[in-house]
């Protein structure tokens, strides 16, 4: 879109378009453990084996392995044919233990995370940070007075030592093991994520964060995340993404299961900006007893391919829902998110905002299932679906499913499909502001009620993404 | 000495021809009031000025001496001219306060030099500008022109004028849609950057009407897109009796 051109533009002035900050990437020759590619029960086992994992788990594992093995790619959502389970890396194990100082991380894994700004972040605004590297969290901190408080958070696989009897009672009981292809193979192969326990009436006013990176190519990473919020607690859980500049393909398949007791709420953050060479498949939902609540906030702007869709069972009377849902497609992006909300008592309300961004030929797709059950009377659901197309090659497209089994229900739904129209670029122009940094604040301004559910620094961070999203988009 | 300067300006949109050899002189810190029927090519001209991309133009508009057609719209901004939009659109989400300030920092980035330093500052001139248009506060935090009321949106317009002092306002057709005491409060606005800053204004209207409260200089008919007619205020008495048909 050059229309408004005349703006004489200086030889040399050129815009890098594939631009990513977070593309480098270290040898992983020096690694404790590599499994070999491909993926054979053997390697379930050794991952079982050399985690000293007690056999229930090992036995969870092979369930999930034979389910992956059974179950077919989903016949509906984006293209995953290029994907081969042959050519990925299961288990990359970067260091032996876990460190519980910057100072005793290995100097590339620590410039790494220093480059994302963890270290910084971790001063300043956070309760706690986990960092996972490739298979494992390398790093992993909790400021004092929510240990203090009785507050619990660890990697996985340190919450399945310390904690066994927590983790048999609700691991895949959220999240059933066969539920997908994807969360039974997370099943077979998980490897870090965390495993988060607040007591009741503890809330926890700062966020947690995890940091997930990939650094090695051709590899598959499954964390595996337990949330236990405990009667009248809350907690805001925060992950960022990121990946190097790789040319093959990888796999990042989490699944995610919360528990929200009885008036408890958590909220759920991603930032997910992994580079567009990542299949990003991931399971995320939230069981909710009686008038507790859970807020997914999912922002997506990386992966060549994300299927996500985190959703809530609203099994106590009054609990309620909310995911707010932010995807940006741009070129050979297929962003497929969206939702699914599941009623099942009396009193229940959930909303559903997705907005999405399609620029460059990108894809952005929303789907969404609503489920009210016939016990779940007095019902309230939500859904509202806002597309932002950036130019005429680029796509967006809406699938909504509403099931509702009584009739004592209020379901509402309001799509809209808007594009960056030459007159709001002109009118804000005319008020001196360049062409570039116009789409830069309507996009900006699209997603606008979203961001602002986020802490300040989390904004601030989404906008200044978004701005780079959109930096060299006028070609 | 004129500010601006259109020669020969003709424009067409979709091959269909408007501005047909457009001549125009307007001296620097003179008031002129274009009036013509509809479709004469008023608010055509008005967004060829400012740069809109639909329009396909030949001939040459200068402003300072500056030819705007080489000029993007914000450049065009930069050079000092404003338009004051018949239809402002919406933009959601971008909130008038940030986007004011955000436009404000752009034409005086030097903190140091600048009369208002801070956001802050910045916001309290806003509102003590907001209240004189009778404009309420809380649009200040809204989405830019999201949804406001016709009226609120032509009186944001006088607001932006007031933040970009530029040396050129274009009021394309403000008066449309405005009761008549909107009209009293902009045209006093307008009246009050004017004397503030010496700026020169266009005024683009169908109507007397915002003429009672503007003092003007000069009055230009165009018709069939061309200035087919110029005089001083008794022009505009002569047209509110006799309408446009003479001149068509």
């Amino acid at each position: 879109m050059a229309r408004f051109a005349k703006k004489t533009t200086k030889p040399g002035d050129e815009f890098i378009n594939d631009s990513y900050e977070h593309g480098y990437s270290f040898d992983n020759k020096d690694y404790s453990f590599q499994s070999d590619k491909g993926l054979s029960e053997d390697i379930v086992r050794q991952i079982s084996s050399m985690k000293n994992e007690p056999k229930w788990m090992l036995e969870q594992r092979l369930i999930g392995f034979k389910e992956f093995q059974q179950k077919k790619n989903p016949s509906w959502g984006a293209d995953l044919s290029e994907l081969k389970f042959d050519d990925l890396s299961y288990y990359l194990k970067p260091t032996d233990n876990q460190a519980k100082s910057w100072d005793d991380v290995p100097p590339e894994v620590k410039e790494t995370f220093d480059r994302i700004g963890v270290p910084e972040a971790e001063r300043e605004y956070l309760a706690g940070v986990k960092a996972q590297y490739d298979s494992e969290v390398v790093y992993g901190s909790l400021k004092q007075t929510w240990e203090k408080d009785g507050v619990v958070f660890l990697s996985m696989d340190e919450g399945l030592e310390k904690y066994p009897d927590l983790v048999k009672e609700h691991f895949g009981k959220v999240i059933a093991h066969g539920d997908n292809k994807y969360s039974a193979l997370n099943t077979a192969v998980w490897s870090g994520g965390s495993f988060v326990y607040v007591p009741p009436g503890v809330d926890v006013k700062m966020p947690l964060q995890t940091y997930f990176r990939i650094n090695s190519e051709a590899f598959g990473q499954f964390e595996r995340t337990l949330i236990i919020v405990d009667e009248g607690a809350s907690v805001h859980y925060v992950e960022g993404c990121t990946a190097p500049q790789f040319s093959s393909t990888s796999l990042h398949s989490a699944v995610v299961e919360i528990v929200i007791k009885k008036g408890a709420t958590c909220q759920y953050t991603t930032v997910q900006n992994w580079y567009k060479n990542i299949y990003n498949l991931v399971t995320k939902r939230a069981y909710v007893y009686e008038e507790g609540k859970m807020v997914w906030t999912d922002f997506n702007m990386g992966s060549k391919v994300t299927m996500k869709y985190p959703g809530f069972v609203l099994a106590g009377k009054g609990a309620r829902g909310e995911v707010l849902s932010m995807a940006l497609a741009g070129a050979g992006q297929h962003q497929d998110t969206g939702a699914k909300a599941v009623h099942l008592a009396p009193d229940t309300s959930s909303t559903i905002i997705s907005k999405s961004i399609s620029k460059d030929g990108g894809r952005a797709s929303y789907r969404g299932l609503v489920h009210i059950s016939p016990e779940a009377i007095n019902s309230k659901n939500t859904v509202v679906c806002d597309a932002l197309l950036l130019d005429d090659k680029s796509q967006s497209d809406t699938y909504p499913v509403d099931k509702v089994f009584n009739n004592q229900v209020e379901v509402q739904h309001e799509a809209t499909v808007s594009k960056i129209g030459d007159d709001q670029l002109f009118y804000l122009m005319s008020r001196g502001i360049s062409e570039e940094n116009a789409r830069k604040m309507i996009v900006n301004g699209f997603i606008a009620d979203l961001v602002k559910k986020l802490p300040l620094e989390y904004a601030v961070e989404m906008n200044r993404l978004i701005d780079f999203e959109m930096e060299g988009s006028i070609g | 000495m004129s500010l601006l300067k259109v020669k020969n300006l003709q424009t067409q949109i979709d091959g269909q021809p408007i501005l047909r050899g457009l001549d125009l002189d307007v001296a620097e810190g003179k008031t002129v009031v274009i009036m013509g029927p509809n479709g004469s090519g008023k608010s055509t001209l008005s967004k060829v000025l400012a740069g809109h991309p639909d329009y396909e133009s030949t001939g040459s508009a200068t402003l300072n001496g500056q030819e705007l057609f080489d000029l993007s719209p914000d450049e065009r901004s930069k050079a000092g001219l404003f338009l004051a939009f018949q239809y402002p659109v919406e933009i959601p989400g971008v909130k008038v306060l940030n986007f004011l300030w955000t436009v404000y920092t752009q034409k005086h980035p030097d903190r140091e030099t600048r009369e208002h330093k801070s956001i802050v500052n910045f916001r309290d001139f806003l509102q003590e500008k907001a209240k004189r248009l009778d404009i309420k506060p809380e649009l200040l935090t809204r989405g830019l022109n999201e949804g406001f009321s016709g009226g609120e949106k032509k009186r944001l317009e006088i607001l932006q004028m007031a933040v970009l002092e530029p040396k050129l306002a274009i009021l394309d057709e403000t008066d449309s849609g405005l009761d008549i005491d909107a009209i009293r409060i902009v045209a006093k606005g307008v009246s009050e950057i004017k004397k503030q800053t010496g700026m020169t204004v266009i005024v683009i209207t169908h109507y007397q009407r915002i003429l009672q409260y503007l003092d003007y200089d000069e009055v230009l008919v165009i018709s069939g897109g061309r200035v087919v007619k110029k005089g001083g205020p008794e022009l505009v008495e002569e047209l509110e009796k006799t309408g446009y048909g003479q001149i068509r």
